[in-house]
C-alpha cells in the first residue's frame, strides 16, 4: 500500500527535431502558440490560462503509446487512456478521437503536418519497453505541435504493476507544462462506501485513485466508519470510528493498516483533520452538557490543548494552507455558521451571512477561498466564498449535497450527493461523489462500487 | 395518546428487528419470543413505557410529552434496579453528518440529563450518538426526519 518512488530521467532530443531545445526555460518559452496565451513561467498569470483553457479546451492528441511486443503494446494504449481520461476528465484540454488520427505513431519524431491537419495543438508520443521480469520503462514525450517543438522528454522506470501511477505521473507533467500549474492526477480519495439498508448501514473506511480505479475497502465494516481525512506527506489517515460502540478518532496507517485511538480521551471525538505541518490533529470532543469544542492533539507529545469553549456544538475545524487560521462551524449564534479564529482560538469572527445554515467549511490549498455546504430546507448548495465570508458562489445545488474537499492543486472540487428515498422502505437513495471545477463548470459524477460519502482528497503521491 | 401509536409502532419495529440476527437495536437481554413480554424487558420499556423521545428541528430541548416519556422512564428504572440503559441520539437526514453526531449526542445528553434530575443514577446511563447513521423511519418525508429526530432508550 505504500507509495514507491518512480525514478524519473530527462530523454535526449531526438535527432531530427525542428527547433532544439535549450533547456526548461527556452522549453517553457515555446509554450507561446499561437492565438493562445499559455504560461511563460509556471504559476504567472495562470488563472488567465486556465480560464481561457475552461472555455476553449486545449485539443491534445494522445495516441496509444508504442510498445515492441504485443504485451507492451497493450500497456502503452492502456497508459494513452489513463491519460485522455484523466486530461479530458479536467475539462481544461480535449482529446482528440484516435479515429482522426492519419498514420502510424513510431515514438520518435512525429509528423507534425499530420497531427496539424486534426487541430491538434499538443500532442503526447510514448513507448513502453519490457525491461524482463516485472520492470517496465515507460518514455514519453510532449510535443508542441505548430512549431514542431518538444516541450518535454521524460522516461520513468517502475514495476510493471505501477503502470496507472506512471499515467498519472505523465498527465500531472503535461497539466503543469500546458497550464502553468501543478496538476492533481497523481493522487488518491479516501471515502466511506456504504452499504445495506439505511437503518443497519454499514460504512466502511475505502480508497481509490482520483479517477475512481484501485478501490479498495480499509476496514471490514464490523464499526461505523466516518470522517476520513489523509495526512499532508504520511502514508496516514485520521477517521471517527464507532469500534466497540466507543466513538473517537483513529489514526490509520495505510502501510500496515493498523489502527490505533488517537488519544485518551473520556469523551466521543470528531471530525479529525491534520495540521498542514502533519504535525498535528485538530478535532472536537463532546461536552458532558452535549456541547462539543475544538482541540489540537500533537502526534509527538500526543498533548491535548482546547482552543473553544463556547458553550456549543463547534465542529469540523480545518487550518488554513499557513496555518495561521482555522474554520469550522457552530451553533453558538444560534445556528450552524461558519466561523474564523486565530490557530490558537483568538479572534473567532462568523463569516458566513448568507441564507441558511452553513457548515463543512474547507480551506483551499492555495489560502484563498472556504468551500464550504449551505443547507436550507428544500436544497443543499456546495459554495465557496472568501476567508472574510464576501464573494460568496454557489457551484452545485440540489435536494442534498455536501462536504467539499479540494485537489491539492485547488481547482477542482469533490464532494458528495445523495437522492431522496421515494418510499418508506428507502428505496431510491444514493449516494455519489462528484467533482466540480471551483468555477462551477465540468460537474461530474464519480463511478465507485457502493454507495460514496466523505471524500477527502490526498496530497501528490510524486 | 400520540405517544402510546409511537410506543406500539416502535414495539412492531423492534420485533421485526429482533427476528433479523443482524439486527442491532435491540438490548441485549431481550427475548426474541414473540409470547409474553417480561416485565422489566426491553420489549417492556417499548410496549409499556416509551423507548423514546422526540425533538423539533435542530433542538435538543425536551417537549411535554417526551419529558412524560422519560417520567415512565425514570419510574421504570427505579422498579428495575438491575437494568442499565444506553440512550442513543439520533438526527433526521437534513443535516449535515459531522454536526449532526455532536447534535445526537446533544439530545442523548438532554435525555439522559433528564432521567438524572429524576432519581435515576448516572452511573446507569451510557450515551451515544448516531448522528444519521441509525434512522428508524427510512423515507425522505417530514414525517420520517420527525420520527428519525430522536433519543432512544434501551437496555444494556
Amino acid at each position: 500500500m505504500t507509495q514507491p518512488i518512480i525514478p524519473a530521467e530527462p530523454l535526449v532530443d531526438l535527432n531530427g527535431v525542428t527547433l532544439s531545445r535549450r533547456g526548461l526555460a527556452v522549453g517553457a518559452a515555446a509554450l507561446f502558440l499561437p492565438n493562445r496565451l499559455y504560461a511563460q513561467t509556471p504559476g504567472q498569470d495562470t488563472a488567465i490560462v486556465v480560464d481561457r483553457a475552461r472555455t476553449d479546451p486545449i485539443p491534445v492528441a494522445i495516441p496509444g503509446f508504442v510498445g515492441a511486443d504485443g504485451e507492451s503494446q497493450r500497456l502503452g494504449s492502456d497508459i494513452a487512456s489513463v491519460i485522455t481520461n484523466n486530461l479530458a476528465r479536467s475539462g481544461l484540454f480535449r482529446a482528440i478521437d484516435p479515429a482522426a488520427f492519419i498514420g502510424q505513431t513510431t515514438g520518435d519524431v512525429p509528423n507534425f503536418a499530420n497531427w496539424k491537419g486534426i487541430g491538434a495543438q499538443a500532442l503526447v508520443t510514448g513507448k513502453v519497453e519490457n525491461q524482463g521480469g516485472t520492470k517496465v520503462r515507460v518514455e514519453f514525450r510532449l510535443w508542441d505541435v505548430l512549431p514542431g517543438q518538444q516541450i518535454q522528454g521524460t522516461a520513468y522506470s517502475t514495476e510493471t504493476a505501477n503502470w496507472r501511477r506512471i499515467a498519472h505521473i505523465i498527465s500531472d507533467v503535461i497539466y503543469e507544462r500546458l497550464l502553468g500549474e501543478k496538476g492533481y492526477f497523481d493522487t488518491r480519495v479516501v471515502y466511506i462506501a456504504g452499504t445495506g439498508p439505511r437503518d443497519r448501514r454499514v460504512k466502511r473506511l475505502a480508497i481509490m485513485d482520483q479517477d475512481g480505479e484501485n478501490n479498495r475497502f480499509l476496514t471490514d465494516g464490523t464499526w461505523i466508519a466516518k470522517s476520513p481525512r489523509f495526512h499532508p506527506t504520511r502514508d496516514q489517515i485520521a477517521f471517527m470510528s464507532y469500534a466497540n460502540n466507543k466513538p473517537r478518532v483513529y489514526l490509520f496507517d495505510l502501510a500496515s493498516g493498523r489502527q490505533q485511538p488517537l488519544g485518551d480521551f473520556a469523551a466521543m471525538t470528531l471530525s479529525p483533520r491534520f495540521a498542514p505541518d502533519g504535525n498535528s490533529v485538530i478535532m472536537s470532543q463532546t461536552t458532558p452538557g452535549g456541547n462539543a469544542d475544538i482541540y489540537t492533539i500533537d502526534l509527538g507529545s500526543r498533548q491535548a490543548r482546547r482552543l473553544t469553549d463556547s458553550g456549543s456544538i463547534d465542529v469540523s475545524p480545518c487550518y488554513s494552507p499557513d496555518g495561521t487560521q482555522i474554520t469550522f462551524n457552530s451553533d453558538r449564534g444560534g445556528d450552524q455558521q461558519i466561523y474564523v479564529m486565530n490557530a490558537d482560538g483568538s479572534g473567532v469572527k462568523r463569516i458566513s451571512f448568507g441564507k441558511g445554515r452553513y457548515g463543512t467549511p474547507v480551506w483551499s490549498p492555495r489560502g484563498d477561498l472556504i468551500a464550504f455546504t449551505r443547507l436550507s430546507d428544500a436544497t443543499f448548495a456546495i459554495g465557496v466564498m472568501r476567508p472574510d465570508g464576501s464573494g460568496e458562489r454557489i457551484l452545485s445545488e440540489s435536494f442534498y449535497v455536501e462536504g467539499p474537499t479540494f485537489a491539492p492543486n485547488g481547482r477542482v472540487i469533490m464532494f458528495w450527493r445523495e437522492t431522496p428515498a421515494r418510499d418508506a422502505r428507502g428505496t431510491g437513495f444514493s449516494a455519489r461523489l462528484v467533482s466540480i471545477d471551483i468555477t462551477g463548470f465540468n460537474e461530474r459524477q464519480m463511478t465507485t462500487p457502493t454507495d460514496a460519502s466523505e471524500p477527502a482528497w490526498g496530497p501528490l503521491l510524486a | 395518546m400520540n405517544v402510546k401509536i409511537l410506543g406500539a409502532f416502535a414495539a412492531v419495529a423492534l420485533l421485526a428487528a429482533c427476528s433479523d440476527n443482524t439486527a442491532a437495536t435491540a438490548g441485549n437481554g431481550a427475548s426474541a419470543a414473540a409470547a409474553g413480554i417480561v416485565p422489566g424487558s426491553q420489549e417492556d420499556l417499548v410496549a409499556n413505557v416509551g423507548d423514546r423521545v422526540f425533538y423539533d428541528l435542530n433542538k435538543s430541548s425536551l417537549k411535554t410529552d417526551g419529558k412524560a416519556t422519560l417520567d415512565r422512564q425514570a419510574a421504570w428504572l427505579a422498579k428495575y434496579a438491575q437494568n442499565n440503559v444506553q440512550i442513543a441520539g439520533n438526527c433526521d437526514e437534513r443535516g449535515t453528518e459531522e454536526y449532526n453526531i455532536a447534535l445526537g449526542q446533544r439530545r442523548a445528553a438532554a435525555s439522559r440529563d433528564y432521567l438524572v434530575a429524576k432519581g435515576v443514577a448516572a452511573t446507569r446511563i451510557t450515551t451515544i450518538s448516531y448522528g444519521k447513521d441509525r434512522p428508524t423511519a427510512l423515507g425522505s418525508n417530514e414525517a420520517a426526519y420527525a420520527q428519525n429526530r430522536n433519543a432512544i432508550t434501551s437496555v444494556r
